[in-house]
């Protein structure tokens, strides 16, 4: 809606007061009078004219200038319907690389992607992500303030620059889906905090129907899918504290029952599409380790192969890691650790777990506890840092065993 | 859209500094020199005046109605300007192809793209 608006009005405040008073005159009409037959168009359109209400009002020549110059001749069919029937397909698209421009900050990409598409308020945005609301506002104004000012445009990037702008809104979802999959559910923070899984996996669903060739917006898609169907599966109750806390089980521990078979579906028929788009790139990578994750008794020499590709393409040393912690499931726990120690991950909690692991099964268990200790002083207090200390603490007794 | 692009040359190679500027080879040089006159044919640019290199700026302040000059510019001389340019374009997206494509942005620089206040 506000994305149909912004590719009819070119000013995003403008849009987003539009669309809102759309939605507040439908409120009120609609249940008197019956709802229209086309619901969305007749929003677009009263949104629209509110626009221009609003700038003939105000008489705001930039704006007034703006609008002129988006009008479009009368033959061009109702804005935001493209020829084949799919409404507003162009203007979203525009609209979500605008907002994922990397001339704006990836923070405000984020928020401003949020705002606009997703439809989240300031105040769910912020409190998402920690921020005070008066901060996050001023983000968010900043932001517009610069598309504006910079002429950052409401199109679909050129041929040229295409992978890379492609990859920047890739990389906003994907980072809107960790925010929401790193936080459990008893850690939340309070007040309105809006489901950012849920939002990344919008945001992911529309992409993929937008873009249906590109095999990378399939993979990412696929790979949330995965993951998030382990959610009810990844945190336990435990007994500690008097109260009930919550604990983080790692992936090999957990209760698979508890799995979301359906949504495994979903995201083995996306990675379908991957696969028939011959994607082999990062998304996709990550998206076929998923998959093979996903059956009991996963082929670890296949994971391996996955993660040496995937980090000749990222060079990351967290790549290499969980690519040596494949390894030593194939070839044992020595030559895992011979990887691991060469990485430079001192200051990464899971480097020190994973050589702890490592350690624990060599039978070093003094090194092993001294690793978990490396982790614990890595990690905030919250299900993860309860899961280490317990897994230290087992590892104590083993070694008085 | 009216936009002023500073370049900032950085460690690149110029012939302003002759023996950083022989150490390319000359095909590189060619393409140096092919490449800003191509930007400076582009329809839209207005090509920048040339500038002598930071050493031989002044930098001019005043405190309490006394004039302050010291040697050098206000940055430090690896981050000043050496030169500008004016792109008129459709977009920013236009205005970024075209720095991408100032030699200083890929051999040690970097292009400010600044969008001109327009009343």
């Amino acid at each position: 809606m506000v994305a149909a608006l912004v590719g009819t009005l070119g000013d995003l405040d403008l849009a987003e007061e539009a669309a809102q008073e759309a939605f507040a005159l439908a409120a009120e009409r609609w249940p008197r009078l019956g709802p229209p037959a086309n619901e969305r168009a007749w929003l677009i359109t009263t949104g629209r004219n509110r626009a221009i209400d609003r700038i003939r009002r105000s008489q705001n020549l930039a704006a007034k200038t703006r609008l002129l110059a988006a009008e479009r001749p009368a033959d061009a069919g109702p804005p935001g319907m493209s020829p084949d029937g799919s409404p507003f397909r162009d203007e979203r698209l525009e609209l979500i690389f605008t907002c994922c421009h990397p001339a704006l900050a990836l923070e405000a990409q984020v928020a401003l992607t949020l705002r606009t598409l997703g439809g989240l308020t300031t105040d769910e945005i912020a409190a998402a992500f920690l921020v005070p609301p008066a901060t996050m506002a001023q983000r968010l104004v900043r932001a517009k303030r610069k598309i504006a000012a910079a002429g950052i445009p409401f199109r679909v990037p050129l041929p040229e620059v295409w992978p890379e702008r492609l990859a920047a809104v890739l990389a906003v979802v994907y980072l809107v889906f960790n925010q929401g999959w790193t936080l459990p559910p008893g850690d939340r923070p309070r007040g309105e905090c809006p489901d950012l899984v849920a939002e990344a996996l919008w945001l992911g669903r529309a992409l993929a129907e937008l873009l249906p060739d590109e095999a990378e917006v399939h993979g990412l898609l696929a790979l949330m899918l995965l993951h998030d169907s382990r959610r009810d599966a990844r945190f336990v109750l435990v007994a500690g504290g008097g109260e009930g806390q919550v604990e983080q089980v790692l992936l090999a521990d957990q209760d698979r029952s508890r799995w979301d078979r359906a949504q495994i579906d979903e995201g083995l028929a996306v990675f379908r599409r991957v696969l028939g788009l011959d994607g082999r790139g990062p998304y996709g990578l990550q998206a076929a380790i998923a998959v093979a994750h996903t059956r009991p008794g996963p082929d670890w020499a296949h994971i391996a192969v996955l993660y040496a590709e995937l980090g000749r393409l990222t060079g990351s040393p967290v790549v290499a890691l969980n690519r040596a912690v494949a390894v030593a499931e194939v070839e044992g726990p020595e030559a895992g650790l011979r990887l691991v120690d060469r990485l430079p991950l001192d200051a990464y909690r899971y480097f020190h777990t994973t050589r702890g692991e490592l350690l624990h099964r060599l039978g070093r268990i003094p090194e092993a506890i001294a690793a978990y200790d490396r982790a614990v002083a890595l990690t905030p207090d919250g299900p993860e840092r309860r899961q280490f200390l317990r897994r230290r603490a087992e590892l104590e007794s083993a070694g008085q065993g | 859209m009216k936009y002023m692009l500073l370049i900032h040359q950085g460690t690149t190679p110029t012939p302003l500094d002759p023996d950083a500027w022989a150490a390319l080879p000359a095909e590189e040089q060619q393409a140096i020199y092919a490449a800003y006159s191509e930007i400076n044919a582009t329809p839209g640019v207005t090509p920048g005046l040339g500038l002598q290199p930071p050493e031989t700026a002044t930098t001019v302040r005043v405190d309490g109605g006394r004039t302050i000059t010291t040697d050098g510019p206000f940055v430090d001389t690896k981050e000043s300007i050496n030169g500008y340019l004016i792109f008129e374009a459709d977009d920013l997206d236009a205005a970024i192809a075209l720095a991408a494509r100032i030699p200083a942005a890929r051999l040690g620089g970097a292009i400010e793209v600044r969008p001109i206040m327009e009343w």
